[in-house]
């Protein structure tokens, strides 16, 4: 089985861009992806899939910053990160939510690809 | 990495050079093995202590904390001897049944970060709001913490 592999991206602008990390399951209905986006809201995300990938960029948007910095270990920069899809997923049932900061896509397999029961006559 | 101060040795008590690289070598050996062992665990660590940044205006400290896909009653603030605490446990949101794990990036399990104030603060009137991910403590200056203008009487 192709698995949902990651692609190495070579960097298509010049903006600066922090891979989120990732938890990646596959269950019989489908796989899961669940990246870490800590102050990336509904509003500032942006999923496209393109022929057999999937881009997933976050935003920083409403994360204003409260008077002088005294002292600064968060990533500034907005989150991206790309994978290429296995050919048994469904792209037009592809569904996403986030939450605290927690992005859940969930990419169901095709009917013909599940497994199926044949009941015997 | 070499991370011993090596103070050159008095020559009047020392015969050679060939015994004292041997030790530094030993001493670098022992310093550097657990180092870069904790050095690739610090992926794993860096989860453990949640990125912090702290904020400052006339009126008050703001420290903000990265704790994606938390809930708002597993996240423990506190403040002890000008020091903020920021503690809780990550749990994984939803367990996906029967699944098999192909990527495992994310921490879960407990976490601590502490920051010391500069100043002191207004306990009473601390607030912490938690929204997308990121904890925002803002934490009011204490009355003889704020900057004052003085008036300078001209005679």
């Amino acid at each position: 089985m192709q698995t949902t592999l990651e692609k190495q991206t070579t960097n298509p602008r010049p903006e600066e861009f922090i891979a989120p990390n990732v938890n990646i399951f596959e269950t019989q209905e489908g796989y899961v992806l669940q990246a870490e986006m800590p102050g990336v809201s509904k509003e500032g995300l942006e999923i496209t899939l393109e022929g057999t990938e999937i881009t997933i960029t976050g935003r920083r948007g409403a994360d204003a910053v409260p008077g002088q910095p005294l002292f600064r270990e968060r990533n500034t920069a907005d989150y991206r990160r790309v994978f290429e899809l296995d050919p048994a997923i469904d792209t037009s049932k592809v569904s996403a939510k986030i939450n605290q900061g927690v992005l859940t896509v969930t990419l169901p397999k095709s009917e013909r690809v599940k497994p199926r029961k044949i009941t015997v006559d | 990495m070499n991370i011993v101060r090596w103070n050159r040795p008095q020559l009047s008590t020392w015969g050679g050079f060939g015994g004292l690289s041997t030790l530094r070598n030993e001493i670098d050996r022992l310093f550097e093995a657990p180092l870069s062992e904790l050095a690739r665990a610090s992926q794993f660590l860096s989860g453990a202590t949640p990125a912090v940044d702290v904020y400052e205006d006339k009126e008050n400290f703001f420290v903000k904390a990265e704790l994606p896909g938390m809930k708002k009653e597993d996240i423990d603030v506190s403040l002890h001897d000008g020091t903020l605490s920021i503690s809780g446990e990550r749990k994984s949101e939803e367990k996906v049944e029967d699944g098999e794990m192909y990527r495992s990036e994310r921490f879960f399990g407990r976490f601590q970060r502490s920051v010391a104030l500069p100043a002191t603060v207004d306990v009473a009137q601390i607030k912490a709001q938690y929204k997308d991910g990121v904890l925002t403590v803002t934490l009011p200056k204490a009355e003889e913490a704020k900057p004052k203008q003085i008036d300078v009487q001209v005679n």
